[in-house]
């Protein structure tokens, strides 16, 4: 591991935001680096998940291990290595809410559950009916229910008992095209998607019959990732044609049940390249984005806006954040201002964030 | 990005060609610990040599005939390059050291589409390879937008190239005939 300088960028002149006028920010936060990881060697570093109490960071990679990493002092350091899952890339890790598990989604085509014993992860039982690489797992936050998605074009919802049993009880053909991410709502069972096919498919139970119930179209190229806000009630979508998107759920006033999602704030402008994923910080509200231009940047809501077309400005921004692409970008459940990226050169690195430095 | 293949090595600008050996600084150079010459790498992709362009079309158009999935006119053990052979009518290339980007634009004209997602692929590859990880690398076939969207998703080519049928075929097409 090497410790670097800590990067900071302040007190720079926001870009214009793309909404018809001219809205100039200042970029009053700062990104700190604490510490830079060389995690997965000679591969990409695809996936950084924080366990619920924040404690742990799992990442994962091309050299098709997971690794659980804890705070030693005040260095981040190798807790467990789990290498004997898959055959393949491992694309993303995902916590259960209770932290007491680990899923694990894999180009080879299967998902791996593994349980948490002590200070060690289990082997507890593998997922399998995708045609091919599974590109996302995700848990719902009741813990009973896990959505997983893949090229094959499908989404996959499970549900999983007391006595550890995994049962799929449905798979939706929505998208046209490879499903890259799966995202739950924080409070409602609603599960989102984001496609190659350049669209986001809103998926609800009705009737014992899960289905999608809405189709967000905008994008123009490729979906990677998505992140709803802390209330639930909007949802950002990053995409390879350079934006975030901000979407919020509209109900009709004549009381029919037609819901529609539309775009609120499109964020344009901001990026070189691919967004490859996008969070959204529960305790701050805060947006953080991964680019394939190698930068990190950290986006703030306008307060004074009208909330039916919210404003985001972008607060801090390090450029050269990782020497390649970045792939993942996590804040910590617990610890406001944290945040976690990851890189195709195998690193992960771990920030500060300070809305006003 | 790792795969078994001959060009796996600190320097991948030696092609042997007709008995011509084409020697580079870094061969001559007895310090191995040079880094590799970003010259060298922009002259092997751009219009100025183009005779090594063609060595490594030479190789992709030698594998292709030999899975029968173009029709050999010629001689097998002096095939047609892939330009002689009308595969790819011609590659544009642009090299930005400075932002660290390369840009390819290649012609395939055979029609069937995996044909061309398969030599768009070993272009891809050979690229990676070929330069430093800082690099972004752009690949647009001129003739469909459904191949350059596959070759630009990195997520769709990393899962492409852990697939060891295709990876075979692709290093194969890479390969370079030594006499």
């Amino acid at each position: 591991m090497v410790a670097l300088l800590p990067c900071i960028c302040i007190n720079r002149k926001a870009l214009k935001q793309e909404a018809g006028s001219e809205l100039l920010y200042e970029m009053k936060g700062a990104l700190e680096l604490l510490q830079r990881v060389s995690a997965h060697a000679d591969a990409s570093c695809w996936y950084v998940a924080w366990s619920p109490a924040g404690t742990l960071l799992a990442s994962c990679g091309g050299d098709r291990a997971i690794r659980i990493w804890g705070k030693e002092g005040d260095s981040w350091e190798c807790k467990s290595v789990l290498a004997d899952g898959h055959q393949r890339t491992v694309r993303k890790v995902a916590w259960s809410p209770c932290g007491k598990y680990l899923a694990s989604a894999s180009f080879d085509a299967t998902t791996c559950i593994w349980k948490k014993t002590n200070d060690d992860f289990e082997f507890l039982t593998v997922l399998e009916g995708h045609e091919n690489e599974v590109k996302c797992v995700t848990w719902a936050p009741s813990g009973n229910l896990l959505a997983t998605c893949s090229r094959d074009k499908s989404v996959w919802i499970w549900e999983v008992d007391e006595e550890d049993e995994y049962e799929c009880v449905s798979v939706v053909n929505s998208h046209t095209q490879d499903v890259k991410h799966v995202v739950w709502h924080p409070t409602q069972e609603l599960l989102a998607s984001a496609s190659y096919d350049n669209k986001v498919c809103i998926y609800k139970e009705e009737d014992d019959d899960w289905g999608c119930r809405a189709t967000l179209e905008g994008h123009e190229s490729t979906v990677w990732s998505l992140a709803f806000d802390p209330e639930g009630q909007r949802l950002a979508s990053c995409s390879d044609d350079r934006t975030v998107k901000i979407w919020k759920e509209s109900t009709p006033g004549d009381g029919s049940t037609d819901e529609s999602w539309k775009c609120v704030c499109n964020l344009s402008g901001f990026h070189g390249r691919t967004v490859y994923d996008v969070a959204w910080c529960r305790l701050t509200g805060a947006l953080a984005t991964a680019c394939g231009d190698d930068g990190v940047r950290v986006f703030r809501e306008d307060p004074t806006a009208d909330p039916e077309q919210p404003v985001f400005f972008m607060s801090a921004h390090v450029p050269k954040a990782h020497g390649q692409d970045i792939n993942c970008v996590s804040w910590n459940p617990k610890e406001a201002g944290l945040l976690a990226t990851c890189s195709d050169n195998g690193e992960f690195a771990i920030w500060k964030y300070n809305s006003d430095s | 990005m790792s795969g078994g293949t001959r060009l796996e090595n600190a320097n991948p600008l030696i092609f042997q060609r007709s008995g011509e050996r084409l020697l580079t600084a870094t061969d001559e150079d007895e310090d191995l610990a040079d880094p590799i010459d970003d010259r060298e790498i922009f002259d092997i992709l751009s219009n100025q040599k183009p005779h090594l362009r063609s060595c490594f079309l030479n190789g992709l158009s030698r594998t292709l005939t030999s899975l029968h999935l173009i029709r050999s006119i010629s001689d097998p053990e002096h095939p047609l390059s892939l330009e002689e052979l009308n595969v790819v009518e011609q590659m544009r290339v642009n090299v930005n050291d400075e932002e660290s980007t390369v840009s390819v634009e290649f012609t395939p004209t055979i029609p069937h589409c995996s044909m061309a997602t398969l030599i768009g692929l070993s272009i891809k590859v050979k690229l990676l390879r070929s330069l430093p990880d800082r690099f972004k690398v752009l690949l647009v076939s001129s003739q469909t937008h459904l191949i350059n969207k596959q070759l630009a998703d990195k997520e769709r080519v990393a899962a492409a190239l852990e697939n060891s049928q295709l990876l075979e075929v692709v290093n194969q097409c890479l390969s370079t005939r030594t006499m």
